[in-house]
Formats: C-alpha cells, structure tokens, sequence
C-alpha cells in the first residue's frame, strides 16, 4: 500500500499525483506493490533475478510507462530491468528513484537498466533520482544504464538529481546503430559533502549515427563530481559532448573528456567548462530588485532546468 | 531628483589603484531626458554603475530624492526606483525572456511583456518562451535588456548605448518609446549615446570626457559642432581640431 510518504516520493520523481493511468510498475523497498499492463505493453517479474521485462509492442503509439522505485527504510535492493522497445514504437518511460531515510543504516538502490530500442522506435527516458530523510544512513543511488539504439531508433534520455543523494555512480553505456540518434541531458546538484560520479560512454558503430550529450551541474559546499563522458566514432557519425558545471563553496569537479575516432567522417566535439556564476548575471538580477542569494538561485534553477 | 556631489570612483585594477572618475557633479530631475555623450573611455558607463552602485562612490555623494544613496548596495537601490539597461547583457543559460521581464516588472506592476517587446521592435511570439542563451544576437540581446527596463516603475533609468546592434526599423520605435516614456511617466531617463536621433531627445547633454564631465550643454550647440565639424573635417576618427575633445563621436 502507499502511505502519503510514498505518494510525496513518486510526486518527486515521477510527477504522479497517485496511482498512474497505463501500464506501470511500483517497487517499494525491494518488492513489487502495484502493477498494470495494457494492451501493447506488458510488464512480466523476471524469474532467474530480481527485475522486470518490459515489452513494449512495434508500432505502439503515445504511451508512457512508470516504473518508479522507493525505499522508505534502510536496506540494499538490486533489480535488473530489461527493455524490449518494439519496431517503429513511440513511447515516454519514466523512471526514478526516490529514498526516504530516517534510520541510521544506509539505504541503497542499485539498478541495472538494459534497453533495446528496435529500429524505427523512438523512446524517451526519464530517470530523477531524490532522496530525503534526517537519519545518518547513507542514501545511495548506482544505476547502470545500457542501451542499444537499432536502424533509425531515437533515444532521449533525461537523467536529473536534485537533491538528497549522498552517493552516486551511474554508469550509462550506448550504442548506436546506422541513422540511430540519441539526446542527453543530464542535470545534477551536490551539496553537503555527497559525492557523484557520471560516466556516459556512446559509441557510434553505424553510418551517420549521431549523438549529444548535454551535462549541466552545480556543485556546492564540499561536494565531489566526476565525469567521464566518453564518445567514440567507428563510422562516419557525429557526436557532440558539452559538459557545464558551476561550482561554489569548497567543492570540488572534474570533467575528464574523451573523444576517440576510429573512422575518418567521424565527427566529434567536446566541450566542457567549469566555473563560478558569472558576476554580471548576479549583478543584472540585482539590479532588478533580488537580493544576491535570490539572484543566485534564480540562475541556479534556469541553469539546471 | 538625482544629485551626484563631488562623485569619485577608484578601482583596484590589475596595476594598482585607478582612478575612472573624479568629481563627478549632476542635478538631475524628474521628467527629463540626458543624454551622456563622449569619447569611449571617458567615464560614461561608470557613472551609471556609479549611480547604479555597481562601482562603489570612494568619494561624493549621490542623493535620490533627498535621500543618501551612496552606500546603498544594487538591491536596495533598485528596489528604491534605479534601474540600468547594461552596456553589454549577460546571456543567462535556461532563463526565458518572459521570466526575465516578469521578474522585472515585480508582482505589483501589471505589463504586458508583448507590449514591451513590441516598443523594442521584437515580435513577442517569437520571443516570449526563448531562453536568453548563446543563440540570442548581440542586437536581440541589448533589446530584451532594454525592455526589462522599460517593465519597471522606475525614478531614474539608464540605457548604456541603447542603439547599438538595431535595425533602423526598430531605432525609430525606440526613440519613440523614449518619448512615451518622457511623456507618460516622471522618470528621469538618461542614455548614454553618440546617436543623433537620440541627441535630438535631449533636454540636456551631459559630455564626459576623463572621468569627469567636461560640459552641460544642449542639443542644439552639439548638433551644430558636429555641423561645423562635419564641413572643416574629412578625418573624424583621429583629429586634434580645436573642439574634438568635446565632440568625439568616435
Ligand atoms: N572594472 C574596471 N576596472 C578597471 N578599469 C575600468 C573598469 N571599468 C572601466 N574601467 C576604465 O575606466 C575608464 C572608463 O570606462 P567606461 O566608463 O566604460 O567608459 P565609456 O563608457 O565612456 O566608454 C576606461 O579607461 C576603462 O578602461
Ligand atoms: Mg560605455
């Protein structure tokens, strides 16, 4: 059952009022509590781990599906969830993962994501992951993410942390076939001391693949950010990396780029900036009236938006 | 009324301490039209951020209706009635151009953001929902600066080169709006300009040259050296003529 609680965390990742409309999958605390297929998209538990199959039908239009996940006690839950995204198929996943600690023992969700996304099909991926809870355990956060993007497939993928996540790493991994296209955006806030790492690796293995990765982060007090956004060219391809970050306070970011071409049309660029906000930003909202902690977040909130 | 007394700015620059304005003094009253002219370098844009108190004054005062402003800092100035359209505009990644000029006009002014775009020759519908980023012109982005001027109840509004990067389309709407606003409101408007079209608005013109202001004067007895100078002079861009150091246009 879902107290109010859980409602508030699915409010957070998902951007659902209550029980979902469409096919959907809830996890609480490492078992399934509620589910619904239609009749293009099943939902079916795996049998030789923990996890979930989902099928998605060719040719299904305008469908989306919710599989979010909380944890409202401390505890380590591991799933593997496979995606079968069905030819010429156009759907919304939305994912996520929303923990509520108030114990002292760490709360762990570590999730292993594979996609195939068929040719023609186009998804859209939406993974937020939050955190809340005043307890001293840890809320951690590890997903792996692989996906195969088949002739003329189209995969976006909207991956946001915000807030209350004191360790990640998440790992994404895709591959991309001829005229496959893919979209990144990545939107991350660290605070405290929490420590993140994101490590995107595309390799573009088909003719007139492209890609785009678009990280934007902010990083305050003694936080900790890596990144390692990896693109590599084995056909004629385009791939563009842009990497931005602000930092304040005392934390700390690296941006490791790498971009490798094993073709001669392959395309590839990387650009990654780090730096504080930008004075005249501040000093412009000032002068319009906001005090500098209400311009500031003010920038803060349209740079990760 | 906007006075500056015995106004001095001192910067700590990269060689030690400069000094970009001294004895700045200005009465500047509601309701009328400045335009600051001058030669680039001599002080222009510091003074508005003076008057703004983005350069903190280290001599002078500056008064806003009787009242010292001098050591107010930015928020508290505009919140008291000032307001800057900047030379150069940040871009601001995410931040759209309606949430700008809503955040602008503040909660108690009702504008019509299609309104203010309109009067600086930008089509709202095309405008409203585009994030002020790197894909903004230098000419769309001084307009978007302007209007979010425009959205404000203000005593004292500064245009840093309004014109500069418009079409000449879009200049004759702004020298119109410029006089709607002289027309409809008591605000005290100073632009900063080497505009003609834009000299011809004012009641006076204030001439800055190094860091101080060299000469209150009028339109017409600018308009007319530049006349003269036009007629004795082929070479504008660099030329020790008797009367330039007043007049450079440059
Ligand atoms: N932040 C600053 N630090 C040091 N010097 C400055 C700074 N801003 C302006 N100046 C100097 O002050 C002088 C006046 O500049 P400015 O007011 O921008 O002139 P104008 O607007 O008339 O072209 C110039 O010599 C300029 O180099
Ligand atoms: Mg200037």
């Amino acid at each position: 059952m879902l107290t109010s609680l859980d409602k508030n965390l699915l409010k957070e990742i998902a951007d659902i009022d209550d029980i979902p409309k469409g096919a959907f999958n809830i996890r609480k605390n490492g078992q399934g509590i509620e589910r619904n297929v239609t009749e293009n998209i099943n939902i079916v538990t795996k049998t030789d781990k923990p996890g979930i199959d989902i099928i998605i039908k060719p040719h299904t239009k305008d469908e989306n599906v919710f599989i979010p996940v909380i944890l409202s006690e401390g505890m380590d839950d591991l799933v593997y969830n496979t995606f079968e995204i069905g030819e010429y198929a156009d759907v919304e996943i939305v994912a996520g993962c929303g923990i509520h600690n108030e114990s002292d023992q760490k709360a762990q969700h570590d999730g292993v994501h594979e996609f195939f996304v068929r040719k023609g099909a186009r998804m859209k991926y939406v993974e937020k992951h939050y955190g809340e809870g005043d307890g001293k355990g840890g809320r951690i956060l590890n997903p792996k993410t692989i996906i195969e993007v088949e002739e003329d497939g189209v995969a976006e993928l909207e991956m946001v942390q915000i807030k209350g996540v004191d360790e990640t790493v998440r790992d994404t991994e895709v591959k991309l076939h001829k005229n496959a296209r893919l979209i990144v955006s990545e939107r991350m806030l660290t605070y405290l001391d929490q420590v993140a790492e994101s490590n995107i690796t595309v390799e573009l293995v088909g003719d007139n693949s492209t890609a785009q990765v678009i990280s934007r982060s902010v990083a305050q007090d003694d936080s900790k950010q890596i990144f390692h956004l990896n693109m590599r060219g084995h056909a004629e391809c385009r791939g563009h990396i842009q990497c931005d970050s602000i930092i304040m306070h005392n934390a700390q970011v690296s941006s490791i780029p790498e971009i490798t071409a094993f073709h001669g049309d392959a395309q590839l660029v990387h650009e990654a900036a780090i730096g504080k906000i930008a004075s005249d930003q501040l000093i412009k909202l000032m002068s319009l009236g906001l005090t500098e902690k209400e311009a500031e977040d003010k920038i803060l909130e349209g740079f990760l938006k | 009324m906007l006075e500056l007394i015995n106004v001095g700015v001192t910067l700590d620059g990269e060689d030690g301490k400069v000094e970009i304005l001294k004895n700045i003094n200005l009465k500047l009253d509601n309701k009328k039209i400045y335009v600051m002219t001058g030669p680039n370098g001599g002080g222009k844009s510091s003074v508005a951020k003076a008057i703004m108190g983005i350069f903190n004054p280290t001599s002078g005062k500056i008064l806003l209706d009787g009242v010292d402003i001098t050591h107010k800092p930015i928020t508290e100035r505009a919140q008291l009635g000032v307001g800057y359209a900047f030379q150069q505009p940040p871009r601001f990644k995410g931040l759209k151009v309606h949430e700008l000029l809503e955040l602008s006009a503040g909660k108690t002014h009702a504008c019509s953001a299609c309104d203010l775009l309109y009067d600086v020759g930008l089509c709202a519908q095309d405008y409203l929902n585009r994030e002020i980023n790197t894909t903004f012109s230098g000419g769309e982005l001084k307009r978007v600066e302007i209007a979010s001027i425009l959205a404000r109840d203000l005593k004292v509004a500064l245009f840093d080169e309004p014109e500069a990067g418009i079409d000449l389309w879009s200049f004759q709407r702004l020298t119109e709006t410029f006089e709607n606003m002289n027309r409809n409101t008591d605000t005290t408007i100073v632009i900063i300009s080497h505009q003609e079209r834009i000299l011809r608005l004012a009641d006076e013109v204030i001439m800055i040259a190094d860091g101080t202001v060299s000469e209150i004067t009028s339109q017409e007895k600018v308009l007319s050296t530049i006349e003269q100078f036009d007629k004795n002079c082929r070479c504008a861009a660099d030329c020790d003529r008797e009367g330039y150091r007043n007049v450079n246009f440059a």
